[in-house]
């Protein structure tokens, strides 16, 4: 019952769910990319920056989470992917490190830096994070320049016997010369700052900023409605990698049309997702009193980029394409762990029901009460931890 | 260091290695203080639950202040390590990702989210949750922080110790075949609790350094005492833990890293009776045999011994290494041959070839290798950072003992030359942290997986400018974070109130 096959899309799944859930996250980076432009204040800034500060480390740990889930379980994409596409990888980690120490240091004395450079350290990462994390996940689509030779551990012996190696020098920041990933890039970009827009109005209570967090939901939206249209209208009529009836890999013409009439499960998942992103920023454009938007879409967030990386993965489908060496092309049965650890690990995700149950359990409790300028003004009870 | 940059000619992965000791030395630096406080605050908080006496719940505040201040630095040079396996060591991240990338993804869904959720409770939760699922919120984020260390340490216990595993030669990696076998070897039982006591330590050395500097001052006598009560139980139960399971992990480098126990020794030549040495010049005939063996009569070989080849303290013999290269040539062309045989579709040679491989796989690693020479780590090094991790641990449980006496005794506040002692023990304890680290990772090398892949093997194709530029780039933002973070304790602690009414 429990095949190697169900084994590997098992995993493609989870791997895919966490990349859905990371990318509704970045609504943390999309709010505090609009730091200064939303925050006019100096307490417009603290709402922005205090309301996004209880969520960050969900973000954090599930971009973690996401990393190793895919190390466990398509190590070859880990090391194909993070060794080659070096640059890429590394200014994502810079900017979420950064990220880490500006909430608690802002305004601590002594910071050294001052509360400016860490509130602009929070917009750097609010901007690069979301752009350069949809640029790779682009190249899931648009595919990236390596080589995947496992002969080479047999090779000869004072040569550096490594098995990916990248085909140029740029080592990732080749992603960023292929304009659809930049196309992707911005999409991202911009719904994480609808998300983030969104996830403001839902938590704080304020009848200065709330009016002002509405009209950017609408100015954001626009481009990335636009450019996300764009980019799956472009998927859907690209060419793909995929593996031919003999199991050898081959470029298939529209390939993730095929996908998406061959899976139909995943194309309603697309379009039910695509909903309810449309639903929960229309019902928050128009409707003045409306605050719960952030769930209905950041769920369709969610159900949107499951799908999408289904599509790229399932179906006998390459996930990470070679644009050098159609051969070379990762797909879930060649990149994929053992199955004896893929099982493993199948085990150890029957957690993950409990665990998304204690995180809904503490946002809960701490999105009780709305946060407020008398709360950061420690009025009321007695002040709590505060950035 | 310097050598290295004067050396344009150093490779990728001399930079990658420089630069994955710059992210764990400075992970190191924070971790521990994480663990230990979480002890220290989890207690403190107990106590105002149990006493109610509002004292306590100000006392929980003030560390869990000093703990958040810590805690984000720490997670941000995490995140890097784990991110480096994949991009400076992809060919590792292949070869082993089958054994290595569970335990860092069951790290992530079981014990960083439990840390992660709880953290915020404990923050933002003062009035918002009750008193009791506060405390709850406190502990689980001590707790998660543990069990996050337990997956890493299983994780690094199994690239000192490899067990679990078998060589597939169709997919050229290494993969499990028993979970058990790596989540809970009796190796990473030991660097678990050695580790995870060697940050109790800190938190307790730490809240009493800091008490102490309190009462230097004259001031927040009450928080000083408290702080000084709570970190030297804390501290003395983890020193004298560290000491055991420190015992115990000499037992078991004996056994499956002799390299590494030479290398901290500086024996080129053993033998029976062998001695330890407390300083180069200076030796206690014998003691060496029963550190490693318990046993007056075990036999520890030398560094020119393994070399050689030798018979252990079990009657087990090794082969010289230049044989053990041989061999793992001949599976290295096997191998080779194998891949051969599969595209040609060749069964006959590809059975010849996987008999050979079965005899000869437990030596692939070393048919990486250049020259035995290779297989020596940096002596001088190791030496030093064993004798700067036991010197100083055991200075500190001599502070942490006269401390917790004369506090019981009520006459600490009297004795000055003490509570300097407390609190120049904080930097010893993080010396004697990164000494035990270097002597941990340095003293394994050239393995980045004992016997089955040399570094040269594990890195990534990246050139070596790629690689110098991220290791300034994390350099110049690790050190500005670490000068950031101790101003900014310095001043939260200089600064707190006083409630000693």
């Amino acid at each position: 019952m429990i095949t190697y096959s169900f084994l590997q899309q098992y995993w493609w799944f989870l791997v895919s769910l966490l990349g859905g859930l990371l990318v509704f996250l970045l609504f943390v980076q999309g709010a505090n990319s609009m730091i200064f432009t939303l925050g006019r204040t100096e307490d417009e800034r603290r709402l922005i920056v205090n309301a996004t500060g209880r969520k960050w480390e969900f973000t954090f740990t599930t971009l973690v989470t996401f990393g190793g889930a895919f190390f466990a379980a398509f190590p070859l994409f880990y090391s194909t992917s993070f060794g080659g596409a070096y640059w890429v990888w590394m200014l994502i980690l810079a900017s979420f490190v950064v990220q880490a120490v500006s909430y608690e240091f802002q305004r601590k004395a002594g910071n050294v830096l001052g509360t400016t450079v860490y509130r602009r350290l929070l917009v750097f990462n609010g901007i690069a994070g979301p752009f350069l994390l949809g640029c790779a996940v682009a190249t899931f689509f648009t595919g990236s320049a390596f080589v995947v030779e496992k002969g080479v551990m047999a090779g000869d012996a004072m040569m550096v016997p490594a098995i990916s190696r990248w085909a140029n020098a740029w080592h990732g920041l080749d992603a960023l010369f292929c304009p659809w990933n930049l196309v992707l890039g911005i999409a991202v970009l911009f719904l994480s700052r609808v998300l983030g827009s969104l996830y403001l109005i839902n938590s704080i209570s304020d009848d200065i900023l709330l009016p002002r967090l509405r009209r950017q939901v609408l100015a954001d939206s626009v481009p990335f409605v636009i450019c996300f249209v764009a980019f799956v209208a472009n998927v859907l009529c690209s060419s793909g990698v995929g593996e031919g009836a003999d199991g050898s890999l081959a470029v298939i013409p529209m390939k993730y049309w095929d996908n998406l009439l061959s899976m139909p499960l995943v194309a309603l998942l697309l379009l039910v997702g695509v909903v309810m992103v449309l639903a929960g920023i229309g019902v928050t454009i128009l409707r003045a009193g409306s605050r719960r938007g952030i769930w209905t879409a950041g769920t369709g967030t969610v159900l949107t980029v499951l799908a999408l990386l289904l599509l790229a993965g399932l179906n006998g489908t390459s996930f990470y394409p070679s644009t050098v060496d159609t051969a070379s092309s990762l797909t879930i049965t060649n990149s994929c762990s053992s199955p004896f650890t893929l099982r493993v690990m199948a085990w150890v995700s029957l957690v993950i029901p409990f665990v998304l149950a204690y995180i809904f359990w503490a946002w809960h409790a701490i999105n009780r009460k709305d946060l407020t300028r008398d709360e950061l003004e420690g009025k009321g009870a007695e002040a709590e931890h505060q950035y | 260091m310097l050598a290295l940059l004067n050396d344009s000619a150093a490779s990728a992965l001399e930079w990658s290695r420089l630069q994955f000791a710059l992210t764990a030395c400075y992970h190191w630096l924070f971790v521990p203080l994480t663990l230990g406080l979480a002890v220290v605050m989890g207690l403190m908080e107990t106590a105002w639950y149990r006493t109610n006496d509002a004292f306590w719940k100000h006392a929980a505040q003030f560390w869990q202040k000093i703990f958040g201040i810590n805690f984000a630095i720490g997670v941000a040079t995490g995140i890097i390590l784990e991110f480096e396996f994949g991009t400076n060591w992809s060919n590792y991240s292949w070869f082993v990702g089958d054994i290595f990338g569970a335990p860092l993804a069951i790290e992530g869904i079981v014990a960083f989210f439990m840390e992660a959720t709880f953290i915020a409770v404990m923050f933002f939760g003062w009035n918002k949750v009750s008193r009791g699922t506060h405390l709850a919120s406190t502990w689980l984020t001590g707790l998660g922080a543990t069990l996050s260390a337990w997956w890493i340490l299983v994780a690094n216990s199994w690239m000192q110790h490899p067990v679990g595993t078998t060589f597939n030669p169709e997919t050229v990696r290494n993969e499990m075949t028993d979970f058990f076998a790596v989540a809970f070897a009796p190796e990473a039982v030991t660097k678990f609790c050695h580790t995870v006591t060697s940050g109790w330590m800190t938190g307790g050395v730490f809240a009493v350094g800091v008490g102490c500097w309190f009462l230097l001052r004259g001031r927040n006598r009450r928080l000083a005492l408290a702080s000084v009560k709570v970190g030297s139980i804390v501290g003395i139960v983890a020193a004298l833990l560290v000491m055991a399971t420190g015992d115990k992990s000499g037992i078991d480098i004996a056994r499956t890293q002799p390299m590494k126990l030479a290398a901290a020794e500086g024996l080129e030549r053993g033998g029976q009776q062998a001695p330890f040495s407390i300083i180069p010049g200076i030796e206690v005939p014998g003691v060496l045999s029963i550190l490693a063996t318990h046993d007056l009569n075990g036999y520890v070989p030398g560094s020119q011994d393994i070399i050689d080849g030798y018979t252990d303290n079990r009657g087990v013999s090794h082969l010289p290494v230049a044989e053990m290269m041989e061999r793992g040539r001949k599976a290295r062309v096997a191998l080779g041959n194998y891949h051969l045989a599969v595209k040609a579709g060749d069964e006959k040679a590809k059975s010849e070839a996987a008999a050979v491989l079965e005899t000869e796989r437990e030596y692939l690693g070393y048919g990486y290798l250049n020259s035995p020479e290779d297989l020596v780590p940096p002596t001088g090094l190791v030496y030093w950072s064993f004798r700067a991790m036991v010197g100083c641990g055991s200075l500190l449980l001599l502070v942490l003992a006269l401390v917790a006496w004369f506090g019981r005794k009520g006459t600490l506040e009297n004795k000055r030359w003490l509570l300097q002692a407390g609190l120049w023990s904080i930097p010893l304890v993080y010396i004697a942290g990164q000494a035990g680290w270097i002597v941990a990772e340095v003293g394994r090398q050239p393995w980045a997986i004992q016997d089955l892949l040399p570094v040269t093997a594990a890195t990534s194709t990246l050139s070596a400018g790629a690689v110098q530029t991220t290791f300034f780039l994390f350099l110049i933002l690790f050190t500005v974070m670490l000068v950031a973070e101790v101003r900014i304790m310095l001043r939260a602690i200089r600064q707190q109130p006083d409630f000693t009414h």
